[in-house]
């Protein structure tokens, strides 16, 4: 008992567990790649994998971003000055979705669905011996069940993010139109003026690094996970936490990359 | 506690000099934490022959067939395939030795997004032997060497019964016809007569298609039908090994009272104290 050293060391074990951790990540998601570049690929997981992450994620991710849209055109009516107000509002709704709010609103959506689900299938599988049955069957489990997902997470997420993009100007649209009594012809000329195609890219070039993540630590979490229901059930849980920290960390990252040269 | 030396007799007729081990395991160790599970193992199985591991619930014996296969990093301890110590192979070559061996596990471990069909080709489609569509008509051949009915193909395995899957992961298990077979507890869970039927299959994959063979039971009259040779675990070592016919005379205390089944013995004593 030492009251300098015990939170000391307290930090320490911190520091060295979060080390490890990244370590560990880093290490599977190098192998999960690997795994990517030598062929073959397992087309039919992909393609189960894609048809998961991309359709059966698109109505969350609409409503999302149409709400996001119509509730920046209203917020964004209210803040700014009423002179000049049409070509504001027009601007800062295609500028935020398609840089921002598109790609991470989007990615932490399909994280809560994807992640968990993906963590709680491996998790399952780990702890029922089926991923130790698979390489009883001439069957690598890393390129079976891991490689599909992170690429599929790396498609998926920048297809949503079109479709996001889209349905959040027209969100913003129909306020402006429907709302606030702008003309459309203005406000549709206002939003092509001001919208950039390197916004668009940077804002699907961070989608693909989002999904990289969400199916990354999906099958991190569940490739490791231990102990039964209640194991199976704490992966889901921070496969779900860590892939949206992680998101928004990149989001700032990529952002500095991208903006501030 | 008597120890018998820890290998396992070659089976009567083979020939005198002693052929290399298709399974030669030595002073395998592993603990899980503080828990030493298995210290010291070591086995022979020569090839095409079967061997029938016995023992106590929790006493090592899954654990002991994953080391085997490198599902599980032991401590210690050498473990050879045909003379070739697999710890010290490469990944690579360590994935292709495991690909030589089928395992059945114990609680079948049937891919449940998979229907049965597929469940039971999947290594032959893995190896490319097989189209997805021959795969589907071969199905129904492996089921039936299992005595299931080529309807249960399509099912997925969330729908079949305890000893339906075991007997799907039974057939998965040989239908690539591995020239190693490991059966972890094959029979649990089966009517009498099915048990028979999947010993009589066990047999025949080690006689005619001159498989090796490891089987995990706790039934001792399939023990003695399906094993040539057989060994006990106990606190982590073999503690007994020889022909599977002398099971029940083995002249070993332990031994006596596991496959006799009786409450007072050398094991319940250390259970009590
Ligand atoms: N992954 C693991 N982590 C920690 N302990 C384990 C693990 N796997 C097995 N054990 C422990 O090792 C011991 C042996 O387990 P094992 O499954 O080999 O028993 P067994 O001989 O197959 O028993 P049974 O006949 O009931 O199947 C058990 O006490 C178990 O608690
Ligand atoms: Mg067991």
């Amino acid at each position: 008992m030492n009251p300098f050293l015990d939170p000391l060391a307290a930090i320490g074990r911190g520091v060295i567990g979060a080390a490890r951790a990244t370590g560990s990540l880093a290490l599977f998601a190098l192998e999960g790649v690997s795994h990517l570049l030598r062929p073959p690929l397992h087309w039919r997981m992909f393609v189960q994998a894609l048809v998961e992450m991309a359709y059966f994620s698109l109505p969350v991710v609409a409503l999302t971003a149409i709400f996001t849209g119509m509730v920046l055109a209203l917020q964004s009516y209210t803040g700014f000055s009423r002179f000049n107000a049409e070509s504001a509002i027009a601007n800062v709704v295609v500028i935020s979705i398609t840089r921002e709010l598109g790609p991470v609103l989007a990615a932490l959506m399909v994280a809560g669905r994807i992640g968990a689900a993906t963590a709680a299938e491996l998790g399952t599988m780990r702890v029922t011996d089926q991923i130790d049955a698979l390489s009883t069957l001439s069957t690598n489990p890393m390129k079976y069940l891991v490689a599909p997902r992170l690429l599929a997470g790396m498609v998926a997420l920048p297809l949503l993010v079109v479709v996001a993009d889209i349905l959040g100007v027209l969100g913003g649209f129909v306020v402006s139109v429907m709302k606030l009594g702008f003309s459309a012809d203005a406000y549709l000329r206002h939003t092509f003026d001001f919208m950039h195609a390197s916004d668009v890219i940077s804002g699907l070039v961070k989608a693909a690094v989002f999904g990289f993540i969400i199916a990354l630590l999906g099958c991190y979490q569940g490739y490791r996970s231990r102990g039964g229901a209640q194991g199976v059930g704490a992966a889901t849980t921070s496969a779900v936490v860590t892939a949206s920290i992680l998101i928004l960390a990149f989001d700032y990252v990529l952002t500095e990359l991208f903006f501030t040269r | 506690m008597s120890a018998t030396p820890a290998t396992a007799l070659p089976p009567a007729g083979a020939p005198a000099e002693a052929p290399v081990p298709r399974i030669r395991v030595r002073g395998l160790c592993k603990a899980f934490g503080a828990k030493k599970v298995l210290d010291g193992i070591d086995l022979d199985v020569l090839p095409g022959t079967s061997m029938v591991v016995i023992g106590g619930s929790g006493s090592g014996k899954s654990v002991l067939l994953k080391c085997i296969l490198g599902l599980i990093e032991p401590d210690e301890g050498v473990i050879e395939l045909d003379g070739r110590n697999i710890l010290a192979l490469s990944r690579t070559e360590r994935e292709a030795a495991r690909a030589r061996i089928g395992m059945l596990f114990q609680n079948g471990a049937l891919f449940d997004s998979l229907p049965v069909w597929e469940n039971v080709t999947f290594g032959l489609l893995a190896q490319r032997k097989l189209t997805r569509h021959e795969a589907r008509e071969r199905a129904a051949d492996f089921l039936a060497q299992v005595g299931l009915a080529a309807s249960v193909g399509a099912l997925s395995p969330a729908e079949l019964s305890g000893g339906m899957q075991k007997r799907v992961a039974l057939a998965r298990a040989i239908a690539a016809q591995p020239d190693i077979l490991f059966f972890d507890e094959p029979t649990t869970g089966l009517d009498p007569i099915m048990g028979a039927v999947i010993d009589g299959l066990i047999i025949d994959c080690v006689k005619r298609l001159g498989s090796t063979a490891v089987a995990i039971t706790h039934d001792m009259a399939s023990a003695r039908r399906i094993g040539d040779t057989a060994a006990m675990i106990h606190r982590g070592r073999i503690i007994w090994s020889g022909p599977a016919a002398a099971l029940f005379d083995s002249g070993n205390p332990e031994v006596d009272q596991f496959t006799h089944g009786r409450r007072e013995g050398p094991i319940q004593m250390e259970l009590r104290r």
